[in-house]
């Protein structure tokens, strides 16, 4: 008998193309999706050394970070310079090396890690990679998939595989269910507050348990986009009947007696019984509140109840950090986390800038106005999303309360594009990071889920969801 | 590839933690198809002022520091995004050895597909090596990749562990795309029965 493994020694010793002496092995990539801001120096070294392409089939472009949303972006050309090369560059070698790609004037246009799963090009047991950290995303199919440099960009391109060491497993199991105005942004926040920004480097992390279990693809595609945060280069949650239900039908999902032997397959993608797990976190879904982050890092994470904690309520070197946020984020020791006043809310982004997070913002944008003076903005992770959002009648509420109502792309999570806070900014977004700039120069981040940002656009402060529901 | 054997020089120390990739190369900075001229940039938002000045108080705007080759870093470095821009602006600004705790896991591969060593040292290690880098440019630190030892301005030496074939690059400067692809046939076999065991992939 063989002993017992987890999903993730299941995914990874499927994949192994070729493994040398050391332990150092080539793990053969199924998907490899494409942007325009890690990709343009990898094609260049391809064409500077004559190689091509070695699965174009498999390799998937689309442009998003610096992507202008306006509605006017269909009739003009980008007016950033750089932006509008690193575009074109995409263009250019998305028909060079004849991949797969959805340019910007495509209705399926949208963010790389939106797209993939949409159009059925993220299946269970995949080996997905991209030049990008959010890849984890595609994890909640119980695909291994990370982030690469875009010298591994070019490794891809050039052979579809990857030098890789396999990592370390870690589970992280959250039991229960979840509060009402608790989410899968409010469970992988909940997680990293939990394990640090730095708990999950060198493993693959493995997120199971009932709450889990209850979550749609949408939850579990925000719960594992997140798992970069923390550390680990990819997350992962085994496939079940949702995922079977969400991806039958989809463009690339396999058909006909492929979609049986795929299925059949995919049923052997759990981790068995006495598998051995090197870390296990677990949290009580019952126990985990709608959080905020107060700081620069997204382990800078507190119940949207609690208070901006002292630096010197923390160790070693995080107390100089905490310290350094504090004063970063113009906040003061023991203010309420309700007390912070706002006045720029985004929602979007690869970790909730799908469909179900646009209906939890409109559940509490409906019939309401925003607040006097408020920037607020709605950027669809899809032109299909947006579509959708639309044909159910959500754009009507957002733009009746006052949002923008975007165009697909990254936008404001990193501000490449035009999107950006100004000097001095406080936001509260659904968006990933709030390191130091990342929305803008000397711009102030705070991370939550899709109905908190929606609840502080209507208040004008940090919002408990709860109180409005 | 530049070849990495040994070095010596100054380093500069960064005592704080979770040093991202959005501190290290802003955003604003990655829009160029090219994988050079980052080094301007390197630090950005921590290095200039708006108008372009420098921030004096920044360790690698100290007279001291300023051709630094050696970064001493707080606790996980490098987390963040995946953009290999990050060490394309350490390289070309001169930085070629990174010490700390620990390492974001992307980060810490791109470093070594751009000739710069992150090397793991446990905190107490990290404590005595920050000290000396503290001691400004008079105190030279040596890191021998041969003999995997780190060795301060009064002598004492500490050994670290690096992956074998991470080693060897490194000290080659070999392109791993070309080792790869001299493995061509194991790939072709591989697809070839993925197509029978996985067709729909």
């Amino acid at each position: 008998m063989t002993a017992p493994k987890t999903l993730y020694d299941k995914i990874w010793d499927a994949h192994v193309a070729h493994e040398a002496e050391d332990g150092t092995t080539l793990l053969y990539i199924d998907r490899h999706l494409v942007h325009e801001v890690t990709s343009p120096q990898a094609f260049e070294g391809l064409r500077m050394t004559g190689r091509k392409v070695h699965a174009p089939d498999k390799t998937i472009a689309v442009p998003d970070h610096n992507v202008p949303t306006t509605l006017d972006r269909v009739s003009g050309v980008i007016a950033n310079e750089e932006s509008r090369i690193q575009v074109e560059a995409l263009d250019t070698n998305a028909k060079e090396f004849g991949v797969h790609y959805y340019p910007v004037s495509d209705v399926r246009q949208g963010i790389v890690h939106i797209v993939g799963p949409e159009q059925g090009w993220t299946l269970p047991g995949m080996t997905v990679v991209c030049g990008d950290s959010h890849t984890a995303t595609h994890g909640a199919f119980g695909a291994l998939a990370h982030g690469i440099g875009t010298s591994e960009v070019e490794h891809v391109l050039a052979t579809q595989t990857l030098i890789q060491r396999k990592g370390k497993n870690m589970k992280v199991e959250i039991t229960g269910k979840l509060k009402p105005g608790v989410t899968a942004k409010d469970i992988t926040l909940a997680v990293i507050g939990e394990t640090g920004t730095g708990g999950g480097t060198g493993y693959v992390i493995e997120y199971t348990g009932e709450a889990i279990r209850n979550l749609s693809m949408e939850g579990r595609m925000t719960v594992c986009n997140m798992a970069i945060e923390g550390g680990a280069r990819a997350g992962l949650i085994a496939p079940d009947e949702t995922t079977y239900a969400y991806v039958k039908g989809r463009p690339h999902a396999p058909k006909g007696e492929q979609w049986d032997a795929a299925l059949a397959w995919w049923k052997t993608l759990f981790t068995d019984e006495g598998a051995v797990f090197d870390k296990v976190v677990t949290l009580k879904g019952e126990d985990i509140q709608p959080v905020v982050t107060w700081g620069t890092s997204p382990e800078d994470v507190l119940p949207i109840t609690g208070v901006v904690p002292a630096p010197e309520s923390f160790e070693g070197g995080k107390v100089e950090a905490v310290r350094r946020s504090i004063a970063y984020m113009g906040l003061e020791v023991g203010q309420k986390l309700t007390d912070i006043e706002i006045d720029t809310v985004f929602i979007g982004s690869c970790t909730n800038g799908r469909i179900e997070d646009l209906r939890a913002a409109a559940e509490i944008l409906k019939g309401k106005k925003i607040k006097e003076g408020m920037r607020a903005m709605i950027v669809p992770g899809s032109g299909l999303v947006r579509a959708q959002a639309e044909e159910e009648g959500l754009a009507q509420i957002f733009k009746d309360a006052g949002f923008e109502w975007r165009m697909a792309g990254c936008s404001m999570c990193l501000a490449m594009n035009p999107d950006q806070l100004a000097e001095g900014e406080r936001c509260a977004s659904t968006s990933n990071r709030n390191f130091e700039g990342r929305q803008g120069y000397k711009g102030r981040t705070h991370l939550v889920s899709p109905g908190m940002a929606a609840a502080a656009a209507l208040t004008g402060r940090l919002t408990d969801v709860r109180d409005l529901m | 590839m530049e070849k990495f054997e040994k070095i010596t020089g100054v380093a500069a120390p960064m005592p704080l933690v979770n040093i991202d990739t959005d501190m290290i190369i802003p955003k604003v900075h990655l829009k160029s198809i090219k994988r050079t001229g980052f080094g301007k940039n390197l630090f950005d938002e921590m290095r200039f002022n708006r108008d372009g000045t420098e921030i004096e108080d920044f360790v690698l705007n100290k007279p001291q520091y300023r051709s630094a080759e050696i970064l001493i870093a707080g606790d996980n470095f490098g987390c963040g995004s995946s953009r290999e821009h990050a060490p394309w602006a350490i390289a070309d600004f001169g930085i070629k050895c990174i010490i700390s705790t620990s390492f974001a896991d992307i980060f810490y591969n791109n470093s070594f597909k751009n000739g710069i060593l992150p090397i793991v040292m446990p905190q107490e290690v990290v404590d005595v090596l920050m000290s000396d880098a503290e001691k400004g440019s008079n105190a030279r630190m040596t890191i021998d990749l041969i003999g995997q030892v780190v060795t301060t301005s009064d002598g004492q030496e500490f050994p670290f562990e690096v992956d074998a074939h991470k080693k060897h690059c490194l000290l080659e400067g070999l392109d791993d795309i070309g080792l790869t692809m001299a493995k061509k046939a194991a790939i072709e076999t591989f697809e070839a029965s993925m197509q029978q065991a996985r067709p729909w992939v």
